[in-house]
Parts: C-alpha cells; sequence; structure tokens
C-alpha cells in the first residue's frame, strides 16, 4: 500500500473515531436555555408526536467511551492503522506460523518414531493405525468413502485391486505425489460397431459370457489399440496405472455400457498429491492405514 | 380527522397488503429450505428446487419483498404524517409499487432457473438490478420530494433513518452492483479477488445496517411513540445514535472475511468499529423501550406493543451478539457454522419482522377506517406463536452453531482432527428439526396474521362485530 493510502486510512479512522468522541461530549451536554427533564422539545408532529430531551443515560454513555478506548488501544496493538503493523507486531500469518510450530513440537516426536517403522510393520501398530484412520477420515474420506470402500471413480482401497500397486512403496508414492490416470478417447478411431466389439471383448475378459462374434473381432482391434497400456492378455500394467481388466474391479462401473461409454469418452483420473498438504511424516501413516485395509485381510504382502 | 390533508394511502395499503403476502412466500421458502437441510431428498433431484438456488430465492423475498415493501410502505405513511402533505409525484409513487413488484416476480423467477451474479443478497443478475437502480431513484424521489414541500418545520427523527436507508441503500447497490454484462443473462463483477470480497461485504453488511436496520428503525420512531401516546425518550440520543450509527456501519463489513485474504487492516478495522457500533445499536433500542418507561402497563393489554417492544428487545440482543461475533477469536469458532444463522435470524424474525408486525397491525385499521383490527385475541395469538417459533430457532441455532466450530477445531493427542465433517453434520441433525419447527410456527403466525387483515378489510364498519369488538379496546 502506498504512502498516501495508508494516511488516508490513518487520518479518517481515527477522524470518524474521534468525531464520534465529540459528538457523545457535545451533544451530552446541558444547554442553558434547556428546559426541564419533564419538558417536551416542543416540535409536535401528526397531532401528537412529541420529544423528551432528557440526559442520555449514564452507563450507556461509559459503555460508548469504552468501546472508543479499546479501539484506539487495539489498533496501537494490533495491525490496522494503513500500514503501521502494531506494536505487537502480531499478524494473522505470524500467529498460524506459530500455531503450526508448537504443533510440530508437540506432536513431532510420535511421528518421527512412526516414520523409521517400516510400513508393514507399522500397519500392525495399533494406535498408529488410530491415527492413521484418523487422518484418513479427515482427507481422504471425502473421495474413497470413510469404509475406504470408494465409488465411482475413486478406486476401492480395501479390495486388493490396484492400478498403481499395492506394495508399502507404490502406496505411499500414490499419496505423496498423487497420480494422474488417463484413458484416451476411442470413439473416433473404434467407430460405433468397433465400440461394441471392443467392449464385448473387455467385458468377456474376467470370464463373463459376450456374443462371440463381436468378442473375436474386438480380440484383433484390442490388439492394434489397448494392448500397449492393458498388456496383451488384459492385465494392465500398474507402472503406468492402466487397470488390470481380468478382475472384477471396475473403477467407471463394469456394465457392458459403462465400458462402452469408458471406450467413447476415455476417463480422466486424478488423485490429488497430499506431500505439501499433510506432510511426509502424516502421509507415511495413512500409507501404513490403507496398506492394512487390504493386506491384512488378504494376508498378502 | 376532517380537516387531514388528503394524503396518498393508496400505495401505503397496495405496500401494506403485499408485506404481508411476500412475507408468507419468502418464510415459505425459508420453511421448505430448513426441511430440505433435515430431508435432503425433498429437492426431488429437480435442479430448480435444490438448495442452493432457494436460499437466496428465501433472502431475497424476506429482505427485500416482505422488508422492502414494508418500509416503503411505512415510510410513505409515516412521511407524509409527519410533513402533513401528500406524497410527492403520483406517478412516480405508482412506479416505486409496480416497479418492485416486478422486481420480486423477476428475481423470483430467475434465481430458481440458476441465473445469479452469486454475490449474496445482490443475486438478481444486471437487468433486475438496473430497474432496482431506477425503482429506487424514484423512491428517493417521492421520499425527499415530499420532505422538501412539507408543512412542518422540523423533520421528524423516523425521516432521518428512513432518508438514510434510501441514499445508502442506492449508493451500496449501485457501486456492488458494477458489472460488465456478456449476455442478457450474465455478467461479470468489474472487481476481482479481494477487492471484490471486501466490496461484496462492504455492501453485505450495510444491507444490515441501513436497510435491515436504519430503515426499520424509521419505522419505529413512529409507530412505537403512537402506540404507546407517549413523547420519545430523549431528543439528543437519537441526534447522538444516528450520526455515530449510520458512519460506524460504513466500516464494519470487514468482520464477513475475518481469517481470509483480506488485508490485516481492514480486518483489525472492521473489528473495532463493530465494537464501537454497539453503543449507537442500543442507542435505539433506549429510545424505543424508554419511551415506554410510565406506561408500562400497556404491555399488558396491547399484543401490538408486545410485538413492537419485544421486537428492540431482540434488536438489542442482536447487536449485542453482533458486535461479539465480530471479534477476531470469537469469530474464529463462530465463522461457517449455523451460530451466523442463528444470528440473523434473531435480528430478521426478532427484530424486523416483529417490528414490521407490530406497525402493519397499528397501522391497517387506520388505512381502511376502521377502529382496530377484526381479532384482537388473534394478534395476541400471533405474538406467542411468533415469539416461541423465534425462541426455537435462535436458540437450537446457537447451540448447533457453538457445537460445531467445537467439534470443527477438536483435535486428538496425536494432533488429528477428533471428528470429521460429516460426523459434527449428523450432530446438528436434532437441531434442524427444532429449527425447522421453529420456522413452521413463525410462518404460522404470519397466516393468522393475513386472515385477520383479510377479516379487518372485509369487515363493515359499525357491523356487530365491529360493535363488539369496542369495549375491548383500552
Amino acid at each position: 500500500m502506498s504512502s498516501f493510502w495508508s494516511w488516508f486510512i490513518i487520518i479518517i479512522t481515527i477522524a470518524n473515531i474521534l468525531a464520534c468522541f465529540w459528538l457523545i461530549r457535545w451533544t451530552a451536554k446541558p444547554r442553558p436555555n434547556e428546559g426541564a427533564a419533564t419538558d417536551t422539545t416542543g416540535h409536535v408532529w401528526d397531532e401528537d408526536l412529541t420529544e423528551y430531551n432528557k440526559p442520555m443515560p449514564r452507563w450507556w454513555l461509559n459503555l460508548f467511551y469504552i468501546t472508543i478506548v479499546f479501539a484506539l488501544v487495539y489498533l496501537v496493538l494490533f495491525p490496522g492503522l494503513g500500514n503501521f503493523d502494531g506494536v505487537l507486531g502480531w499478524s494473522q500469518v505470524s500467529a498460524y506460523e506459530e500455531e503450526v510450530q508448537e504443533a510440530r513440537a508437540e506432536y513431532s516426536e510420535v511421528y518421527e518414531q512412526y516414520a523409521q517403522t517400516p510400513i508393514p510393520e507399522l500397519a500392525k501398530n495399533a494406535s498408529a493405525m488410530a491415527t492413521g484412520q484418523r487422518i484418513f477420515a479427515n482427507n481422504c474420506a471425502v473421495c474413497h468413502g470413510s469404509d475406504a470402500r470408494g465409488a465411482t471413480g475413486f478406486p476401492n482401497l480395501a479390495d486388493g485391486a490396484w492400478l498403481y500397486g499395492g506394495s508399502p512403496d507404490a502406496i505411499k508414492q500414490s499419496i505423496l505425489h498423487g497420480r494422474k490416470g488417463v484413458m484416451p478417447s476411442f470413439g473416433a478411431a473404434l467407430g460405433t460397431r468397433g465400440v461394441e466389439e471392443v467392449a464385448a471383448y473387455v467385458y468377456s475378459l474376467n470370464g463373463r459370457e459376450a456374443p462371440r462374434a463381436f468378442v473375436e473381432a474386438g480380440a484383433a482391434k484390442y490388439q492394434q489399440l489397448c494392448v500397449s497400456c492393458h498388456g496383451q492378455d488384459g492385465e494392465g500394467n500398474t507402472a503406468i496405472g492402466a487397470p488390470d481388466l481380468t478382475d472384477d474391479a471396475w473403477l467407471y462401473g463394469g456394465s457392458l455400457e459403462s465400458i462402452k461409454n469408458t471406450l467413447v469418452n476415455g476417463r480422466q483420473g486424478r488423485m490429488p498429491a497430499q506431500q505439501e498438504l499433510l506432510g511426509e511424516e502424516r502421509v507415511h501413516v495413512v500409507s501404513a492405514y490403507v496398506y492394512s485395509l487390504s493386506a491384512m485381510e488378504d494376508g498378502a504382502q | 380527522m376532517a380537516d387531514t390533508p388528503n394524503y396518498n394511502d393508496t400505495v401505503v395499503r397496495q405496500f401494506t397488503i403485499m408485506t404481508v403476502i411476500w412475507g408468507i412466500v419468502g418464510m415459505t421458502v425459508g420453511v421448505f429450505i430448513a426441511a430440505q437441510l433435515y430431508w435432503p431428498a425433498l429437492n426431488f433431484d429437480l435442479p430448480w428446487l435444490t438448495f442452493s438456488r432457494l436460499r437466496p430465492l428465501h433472502t431475497n423475498a424476506v429482505i427485500f419483498a416482505f422488508g422492502g415493501s414494508a418500509l416503503i410502505g411505512t415510510s410513505y405513511y409515516v412521511v407524509q404524517r409527519t410533513c402533513g402533505v401528500r406524497l410527492f409525484s403520483e406517478t412516480l409513487t405508482k412506479f416505486t409499487f409496480w416497479g418492485w413488484q416486478i422486481v420480486i416476480v423477476a428475481v423470483a423467477i430467475t434465481l430458481p432457473l440458476g441465473i445469479t451474479q452469486s454475490k449474496e443478497y445482490a443475486e438478481p443478475e444486471w437487468p433486475i438490478d438496473i430497474l432496482i437502480a431506477a425503482v429506487w431513484i424514484a423512491y428517493a424521489i417521492v421520499f425527499f420530494g415530499t420532505i422538501a414541500k412539507r408543512k412542518v418545520k422540523h423533520i421528524y427523527v423516523a425521516n432521518w433513518f428512513y432518508g438514510a436507508f434510501i441514499i445508502a441503500v442506492a449508493l451500496l447497490h449501485i457501486v456492488n452492483n458494477i458489472a460488465i454484462p456478456v449476455s442478457l443473462w450474465k455478467s461479470y463483477p468489474v472487481y476481482s479477488g479481494a477487492v471484490d470480497a471486501m466490496v461484496q461485504w462492504w455492501y453485505g453488511h450495510n444491507a444490515v445496517g441501513f436497510f435491515l436496520t436504519a430503515g426499520f428503525l424509521g419505522m419505529m420512531y413512529y409507530y412505537v411513540p403512537k402506540q404507546v401516546h407517549r413523547p420519545i425518550f430523549s431528543y439528543r440520543l437519537s441526534v447522538v445514535h444516528f450520526w455515530a450509527l449510520i458512519s460506524i456501519y460504513m466500516w464494519a463489513g470487514p468482520h464477513h472475511l475475518h481469517w481470509t485474504a483480506l488485508p490485516e487492516w481492514a480486518q483489525s478495522l472492521g473489528m473495532v468499529f463493530s465494537l464501537i457500533l454497539l453503543a449507537p445499536s442500543w442507542g435505539g433500542m433506549i429510545n424505543g423501550i424508554m419511551t415506554l418507561s410510565g406506561a408500562w402497563h400497556k404491555l399488558r393489554d396491547d399484543p401490538i406493543l408486545r410485538f413492537l417492544i419485544v421486537s428492540l428487545s431482540f434488536y438489542g440482543m442482536s447487536t449485542f451478539e453482533g458486535p461479539m461475533m465480530s471479534v477476531k477469536t470469537v469469530n474464529a469458532l463462530s465463522h461457517y457454522t449455523d451460530w451466523t444463522i442463528g444470528h440473523v435470524h434473531s435480528g430478521a424474525l426478532g427484530w424486523v419482522a416483529f417490528i414490521t408486525i407490530g406497525s402493519i397491525y397499528a397501522m391497517l385499521p387506520k388505512l381502511y377506517g376502521k377502529k382496530e383490527m377484526y381479532s384482537v385475541p388473534a394478534i395476541n395469538t400471533h405474538f406467542w406463536v411468533s415469539t416461541i417459533g423465534v425462541v426455537l430457532y435462535i436458540a437450537s441455532m446457537w447451540i448447533a452453531g457453538v457445537m460445531q466450530g467445537l467439534m470443527w477445531r477438536a483435535t486428538n493427542p496425536d494432533g488429528t482432527l477428533t471428528y470429521t465433517f460429516i460426523e459434527a453434520l449428523a450432530a446438528t441433525y436434532p437441531y434442524y428439526a427444532v429449527r425447522l419447527l421453529g420456522g413452521v410456527l413463525f410462518l404460522t403466525g404470519m397466516v393468522i396474521m393475513a386472515w385477520n387483515v383479510v377479516m379487518t378489510i372485509r369487515t363493515e364498519p359499525g357491523t356487530a362485530k365491529a360493535a363488539a369488538a369496542e369495549p375491548k379496546t383500552a
């Protein structure tokens, strides 16, 4: 803010406060030619509207003075008068940073300890998992659900099917840095008939029945267009987050309609990075929690 | 009454009837969205019935349709009688009534369709804004034109407040709605970022300060002394609280933006001026309530007076609560919770609606040449039903708000949040039910009023009912 605007703010602020002070003092003063408190001002409106001119209640005047004094003291102590920062040097940013420091100091010990524990081991620590569950509930449950079973477009984290791999490291990478999954649209490349065929083939990959002619034609097209990401057998590729098409986990729904929709329009999946928001230590704990959801049940590694 | 000037009461009658009608419409929408918060399925998956579209419809309907009609109607009634002359300009007067009704209908159609500027209390798009500005300028010409040709030397205090309200609302409305249209129903404000937020809340808070406070104080300064038949308590108090109120309200807007990207100095000024505002606000309450000193017994017999005086109590309460909530430390807890909703309604229902209802009960029989309202007991019933409704509403929202604030900030020993957002929401559910009940009661009161208004207008003077009612008057 330029010093002109700073002074502009300072002057009109102080002027308005002082004007209030003057207004009370000036109006509260008894006038020499004023009638008694029981007399009206002598003005009459609409036949019977009149006014007394009684003194203002003392307690009310004092209340007014107190708020004025408070305001002036506050504006000396805290930032308010233009560029003047206040003698306490307080600001909402410094207050925030101070609280963050305090929290760090208070909580860092336990998180540091967790950070040194490998994820599979941490997943067996009950109190760490209680913390992980709360971090999950407040940060992840919005999309993945409070039971972590996901929703259309948001992966189920408890079923053992992993787009980017279910190893402790892979999970932690996904949470720390986020993921971007892209399924390109093939509507134009395949045409209506082609979409029907490839959809039928993909539909059949996990053992479901589909018209044989469609499946065969679809398989040929699959080998040209889809194989580079989803692999020869449709088992996907966790390096790029290409889903396994042979299992029962369907991120966007496994009905024929959904598969066709995916083929025609493509899909954009986005897991936001949590490193900035949560910090590495908390990500470590919540990674262990997510890992525990499927690894513990299945006994898988 | 024979020598009274030829007042233009037609327009007052029109605005008064529309006040009651828009009150019922606006509050019905309010009750409906309160029910949606309890039963979310009530939006029936129709976009124009979603909470996000009906909530602005509710606020616009109760503030500008109900409150606006009440303010314009009563100001026309008051300014004529306290100036001793007929309203200035028949044509402009008619235009203010019909123009304002067209504005309301246009708002009621466009908001559910999703046509909005997304500025709180200033949602209507630019063509409607232009019409509002035109009506408002016409209103200012009628009001100040009438003041200019007054036959009484001194301008009555009610007119100071009505006048300040009219000038300030014109200024606020025009500045906040400066926008560049890109199509008939879409525009973008000329302000951006924190400046846009500041202009919006400079407008938003002064909509409270001048529309919902100064205007209704004007109403109070006429109908309270008229109903009590006693002089206003203190002329010098009127002077002090008028000038202090209008100069200080202008600063208070930033308290809506505490702990945001708004520069620190603006937040602090918003807070300290909100605190200084406490005494000037209470000045109005004291002047109204103390007018009754020596005539307290009238409260026992006169339900209309009860509406007027209880409105001042709610006014005092919400103008104490407001400055407290503007303190940064309190605001850190209260902001974004239902406490704010409770605070607004203690002002909107307890103060604005009560003073309006009392004033209409006092004025309506005079407008239609009747001695009093068709049913005085019904006024009493209305009073109690509404009072219970307001108390249920604000008490439930206080509890819900403080609870939400505490739940949102609660942390575990490991630094994680104790509650998820959904847990706080689930805990709020019972209070949403109580709030809904409070709203239903308040709306019921308005329906009783509508019945009483219709019956009063229909009753022929001198009929059995009118005669039977006479001995009851104190």
